[in-house]
């Protein structure tokens, strides 16, 4: 069999599968879905649950995306994903993707017990959660993938409590906690990287499920062309990893000798604004903390 | 040639759907539905049915994978019961809404709290308005056939509408009786399989599921209401094709029974009907004119069906398994507003019965037919009325 040519940022696919939508400037999440398409190609099943991608992308009579396209319930991405990829299976189709596109909140909160139940079957879907660290879509409030500290409009930063009170989920751990075929962590700060994951789990003969750091301008206070900048920023500081968990083994595609420091990533964000030097240091301690567990189990 | 075995309603209709060939099945144990999920797993892991069975971790996602599934044109269908309907209730108007033609079984079952796995409709009378058909039947000849007939109007072109077929739990899903079972050639004609336009498809592709803003919104809930207009006649060309195939019918969205020069008509739903026919038989046989109208769809509801009862009927009794709080039965709602369209004026009463399993004796339903006697009480009196209810009952201390 011939293989496949490398996809790369300059031989992308021009077609354009998710355009003319409503998203805001400097959207991370719909960036994730632009490159995500132009690898997956046009025999593309998409479910996009309640989330901004949908609100932004399925309104009559503007239709967004270039595929077939589904806008499910907000808990039911992978579920809606395993229907489609069972009448699939039933009609014998050939050479097709089905792909679901859940934000934080619609994967680690609401979305869990569909997603974990697709795993569980190993159905052949690959579930992208695009994270931007809040519930964006309804004016963002705190998900499970809010980290420590951010504000957000339902952990304020108030008097007696300074934003989200507890540390980002542990997401991928929960997902390689299934032994699922194929999982990775990417940013749309590191396009290639993320292009070359997707292709992965285009090829993947069953689950696959890619966590992306997504930064949101709107909700994180950030300007509008930074997004790239930013999604990288985190990756620098250590408070993202770019990695992967492939037949049961695990890799770092990236391992900073060090760290940029966390308060020059944090200070540019409104949302972790009325931090102090404390709350600053138990980011950074929870950030080591999980690069001795990583290096250590890794 | 068909043939005839004992079998329980769960297994009636799973049998039914067997023979209606299902491309996909999504479903989540719960009892009394169990037996349906269990017989049908039975079928696929032995290759007597060739169906693709979704092992989902929720009625919540089995409703959305099913949506999934018939968003791709395939034959799809579920089943669960009481908490397990009220889990899927999001995705119930997302079938309806975007007109797919899934097909449910739903064990009637009481819903929590108090918690009870006994039979009675407040499970699905909570979804008159979720945009679904519902259909209820009587016993497990019935739902082998309208395990059948479900999918042949769920799928038909002026339909596209999710069908709910409704069976009592205990009462209905683990009684046993003799069934006839079609031939499956037989049921291959009168069901072909499902062929559509409205589907995602690599040759066609499309956003389904959308969103619509104010300016057209009212413009698709009136579309959908409308749509039901036209189910009637489907569900009667549709049945009459099944009694010329198979040799049973079943009316359309109702039976009358003896109603002819009835004085008294009750209303009933469900497995109870044939409880009542008998009671109809004995005040029959001493004079009494007594009759009874089984409402077998709820959705579309039988308005003309009831506003073609004869002159004769002086009142009539509607036997509700289910409750609105603070209100009155659901299916009594209905009714007045059927007889008001029609502007009928005819004394009614409401009976809420069954609810959690209690049972509904023959001589329960012989003193409401006497009650439904005397006219001119059943307009003075009370509207809404509990049988076999006992306040002042001493709890058994032996359980």
């Amino acid at each position: 069999m011939a293989e496949n040519k490398k996809m790369t940022l300059n031989n992308l696919p021009e077609e354009e599968l998710f355009f003319g939508h409503k998203a805001c400037p400097g959207c991370g999440g719909s960036l994730t879905l632009r490159l995500v398409m132009k690898v997956l190609g046009p025999n593309t099943f998409v479910v996009v649950p309640a989330n901004c991608m949908s609100a932004v992308s399925f309104y009559y009579p503007a239709m967004n995306f270039g595929c077939n396209a589904l806008a499910s319930a907000f808990p039911c991405t992978a579920a809606t994903m395993s229907g489609i990829e069972a009448a699939a299976r039933a009609k014998k189709l050939e050479d097709y993707t089905v792909v679901g596109f859940a934000g934080d909140g619609g994967t680690a909160d609401i979305g869990l017990q569909a997603l974990s139940g697709a795993i569980d079957r190993n159905d052949r879907i690959i579930y992208i959660c695009y994270d931007n660290e809040a519930y964006m879509n309804t004016g963002v409030q705190e998900s499970g993938l809010t980290p420590f500290g951010a504000k957000t409009t339902t952990s304020p930063a108030g008097k007696v409590q300074h934003g989200k009170l507890t540390h980002k989920k542990n997401l991928f751990d929960i997902i390689t906690a299934h032994g699922i075929p194929y999982a990775a962590t990417a940013s749309v700060g590191y396009p290639q990287d993320l292009i070359n994951k997707v292709a992965k789990a285009k090829a993947c003969q069953g689950t696959s499920f890619l966590h992306i750091m997504a930064p949101c301008p709107t909700g994180w206070s950030v300007p509008i062309d930074s997004t790239v900048s930013v999604a990288k920023e985190a990756v620098e500081c250590g408070l993202w990893y770019l990695a992967e968990y492939e037949n049961g083994e695990y890799k770092l595609n990236k391992d900073p000798k060090e760290f940029t420091p966390v308060g020059d990533y944090i200070r540019k964000q409104g949302r972790f604004k009325h931090l102090n030097e404390d709350e600053i240091r138990e980011i950074e301690r929870q950030r080591d903390a999980t690069w001795v567990r990583i290096h250590e189990k890794w | 040639m068909s043939k005839k075995e004992f079998m329980s309603g769960d297994e009636a209709f799973a049998f039914g759907v067997k023979l209606a060939k299902p491309e996909v099945i999504a479903a989540y144990p719960i009892t009394p539905q169990t037996i349906v999920v269990e017989r049908l797993s039975d079928y696929v892991a032995d290759g007597d049915l060739d169906s693709q069975y979704i092992h989902v971790e929720s009625e919540h996602s089995a409703i959305m994978a099913a949506l999934g599934s018939s968003a791709m044109g395939a034959r799809t269908f579920t089943a669960t019961s009481s908490q397990g309907l009220l889990y899927m209730a999001e995705g119930l108007p997302y079938v309806s809404g975007s007109r797919f033609p899934v097909v449910m079984m739903n064990a009637n079952r009481a819903t929590a709290v108090p918690w009870s796995i006994y039979n009675d409709h407040n499970d699905s009378m909570m979804f008159l308005n979720s945009g679904w058909i519902q259909v209820y039947v009587e016993d497990a000849q019935e739902a082998l056939d309208m395990a059948i007939q479900a999918f042949r109007l769920a799928e038909d072109p002026r339909v596209m509408t999710p069908v709910m077929v409704n069976l009592d739990g205990f009462v209905l899903t683990h009684t046993y009786e003799l069934v006839e079972i079609p031939d499956q050639e037989l049921v291959d004609r009168f069901l072909p399989p499902y062929q559509t336009e409205h589907k995602m498809s690599l040759d066609a592709p499309k956003s389904v599921c959308i969103g619509v803003g104010p300016e057209y919104h009212m413009e698709f809930r009136y579309r959908q209401h409308h749509d039901f207009d036209h189910f009637p006649d489907v569900i009667r060309e549709i049945d009459s094709e099944y009694r010329e195939k198979f040799g049973r019918g079943y009316g359309v969205l109702s039976e009358q029974y003896r109603c002819e020069d009835a004085e008294a008509v009750l209303m009933t739903v469900g497995s109870i009907t044939g409880s009542v026919r008998e009671v109809v038989d004995d005040l029959r046989a001493e004079g009494i004119r007594v009759g009874v109208m089984k409402l077998r769809y709820l959705r579309p509801f039988p308005t003309e069906d009831i506003l073609s009862l004869p002159e004769s009927v002086k009142a009539i009794g509607v036997l509700d398994k289910n409750l609105s709080y603070g209100y009155e039965g659901t299916v009594y709602t209905n009714v007045n507003s059927a007889l008001s369209r029609g502007n009928r004026r005819i004394p009614t009463k409401d009976y809420i019965c069954g609810l959690g399993g209690r049972n509904i004796s023959k001589e329960n339903i012989r003193q409401i037919y006497l009650e439904l006697l005397n006219p001119a009480a059943i307009q003075e009196g009370e509207k809404v009325s509990f049988v076999n209810l006992h306040l002042d009952q001493e709890v058994d201390k032996n359980g």
